[in-house]
């Protein structure tokens, strides 16, 4: 048979090449690249100065201040469960281990505005802690603590879920080995471990604080809508689109879109360090 | 036996990792969520039964179920040749689009909610045209359809993408020398292959349709018994200080995303795990 013929069993047609790729493209262009290019418009409609003053606003920059803080707050507490929850699972046998597995992953089957809603049954005024926290003046809904609690639930397994991979792949001969030269558990856990995951680690990072600094729904039922003091940058663009202050939401929502684009840029950089090292 | 040695690893922090992981994930997960029954447990169940079957909230139901079904369909169709052309085919920009196909998950879905309404708005860029047509696209089931198909967009491509990857091109080949067209060989050798990991792609993308607000609310008008789906009206519920009704609503919606998330582990375990790793 000549190589011609061959490469025509194992691929279509030019014709059917070029309309697949069309109807993919076309798909792909409607759905996900006009609202982009929607909103990189809309914010600059009224010209660069105009874009640069919708963003120096105060409000928008307490919006940003908060998002930040809820992100380094949230981030750090999932990073730390999430190298606690890889070391118990990659490192021992025990029962009940895929029970725990399923369970952190719990968060990402649960509907945003649930996982809102249940911090304020739990600290609401007429929630189950309601009446003690409201007699010791202590403020956890519509307030900056439920805003990160609701953050908090919802990027829970984004670090775990991508270093438990990689640290399991690692294995623990070489912590083993550590071990009986001597080396304590803290040694043994930032000199041997941590090098091995780090990538596995600073990809769980990148995906936790984007959703972190992203999410909508959660925060919106904690938050109370309190200008410049609960309105996080998602609800700012809420709270501008809401107000037909259109220029404005888009500019503060192409923020958003830079932060995605270094997201996706970072995590296929690190996506591709990991496949190969062989841990993806 | 064998499991016993394994369980005597000599390295340290079992009872501190283990202990640590259950603790923050009971504090964080499971006590807040365990608010929902605990809330519902007491409205007895005469009221649960109807707060949670009262027309207004099986009319959401419906109207969930249809657009996330008809969402996750457009999705599987398209998602899978989307993933086709990216795996088999050469064209300019591919590594790029590669990339961006994860975008909906990078970007906060209140962006993309106030992107796709002004999009599909009467006097949108896209949504001019359904206008002439008579169609209405915004502040309609349409346009909850059209949200919920860029949120699942990313789906069924990855879980496409990595199978169709592995196939190796001998099997193409023995169906090609055993004089089968190129219809046929992908008819009957390639997509029953390929069929697992769509199915897979296509149930996650509807469970994600069905818990889904931020990108919903802006485009659907969130008009009872038209255009309100559960969690639209759980917050309304919570709104009205309703927080029994919004937690019986809320349990529905939870046990049905627990059921999917269960038929997803069932249909596929391996497929589900690489991309859950992938894209979460």
């Amino acid at each position: 048979m000549s190589s011609l013929s061959i490469s025509r069993i194992k691929t279509e047609s030019r014709f059917v090449q070029w309309v697949l790729i069309g109807v993919a493209l076309l798909y792909l262009f409607l759905l996900l690249f006009l609202p982009i290019i929607l909103i990189l418009v809309s914010a600059l409609k009224k010209g660069f100065p105009m874009y640069v003053q919708a963003l120096q606003d105060p409000e928008t920059w307490v919006a940003i201040k908060l998002s930040l803080f809820v992100a380094v707050v949230a981030v750090p507490l999932n990073v730390i469960f999430g190298l606690f929850a890889a070391w118990a699972i990659t490192k021992y046998s025990f029962r009940g281990k895929s029970l725990l597995l399923a369970l952190i992953d719990l968060p990402l089957s649960v509907s945003p505005v649930i996982s809102g809603m249940i911090f304020v049954l739990l600290f609401g005024a007429n929630g189950f802690l309601g009446e003690f926290l409201a007699a010791h003046g202590i403020r956890v809904i519509f307030a900056v603590p439920g805003i990160i609690l609701a953050t908090v639930f919802v990027t829970f397994p984004y670090v775990a879920r991508e270093v438990i991979p990689v640290m399991k792949a690692q294995g623990k001969d070489e912590e083993e080995a550590a071990m009986t030269l001597g080396a304590n558990g803290f040694q043994i856990f930032t000199k041997v471990t941590l090098p091995n995951i780090k990538w596995g680690l600073f990809y769980g990072v990148i995906l936790c604080n984007a959703r972190a600094l992203g999410e909508f729904g959660a925060v919106s039922v904690v938050s109370g809508h309190i200008r410049g003091v609960t309105t996080t940058l998602p609800l700012h663009v809420e709270i501008l689109y809401n107000e037909y202050a259109f220029a404005a939401a888009f500019s503060v929502a192409s923020l958003f879109i830079g932060l995605a684009l270094f997201t996706l840029l970072l995590k296929h950089i690190v996506g591709f360090r990991l496949k190969r090292e062989g841990l993806k | 036996m064998q499991n016993k040695s394994r369980r005597r690893t000599i390295l340290p922090g079992f009872g501190l990792s283990l202990g640590y992981t259950m603790m923050y994930l009971g504090l964080v997960v499971i006590v807040p969520l365990s608010m929902l029954f605990f809330k519902t447990s007491s409205m007895g169940f005469s009221a649960f039964w109807e707060a949670t079957t009262a027309p207004r909230a099986l009319a959401s139901y419906r109207l969930s179920f249809g657009v996330a079904f008809l969402s996750a369909l457009i999705n599987a169709f398209f998602g899978f040749i989307v993933a086709w052309v990216l795996v088999r085919y050469e064209f300019p920009f591919k590594k790029i689009i590669n990339v961006l196909i994860d975008l909906p998950f990078a970007l906060p879905t209140a962006v993309a909610g106030i992107a796709l309404a002004t999009l599909y708005s009467p006097s949108g860029w896209v949504g001019q045209f359904f206008d002439k047509l008579d169609i209405q696209s915004a502040y309609s089931p349409l346009g909850i359809v059209i949200a919920l198909t860029f949120i699942g967009l990313p789906f069924v491509v990855r879980t496409v993408q990595p199978v169709l990857e592995s196939i190796e091109s001998e099997i193409e080949e023995a169906a090609a020398s055993l004089g089968a067209n190129r219809w046929q060989t992908f008819r009957a050798v390639l997509f029953p292959v390929l069929f697992p990991s769509l199915l897979t792609g296509f149930t996650l993308a509807f469970s994600r349709a069905l818990g889904e607000y931020g990108s919903v609310v802006f485009i659907s008008g969130n008009m009872p018994f038209k255009t309100e789906i559960p969690p639209l009206l759980i917050m309304t519920k919570l709104e009205q200080y309703d927080y029994s009704g919004a937690a019986a609503i809320a349990i529905v919606m939870l046990l049905t995303s627990l059921l999917l998330l269960l038929t997803i582990n069932l249909l596929n375990r391996h497929v589900s795990r690489r991309v859950n790793d992938e894209l979460a």
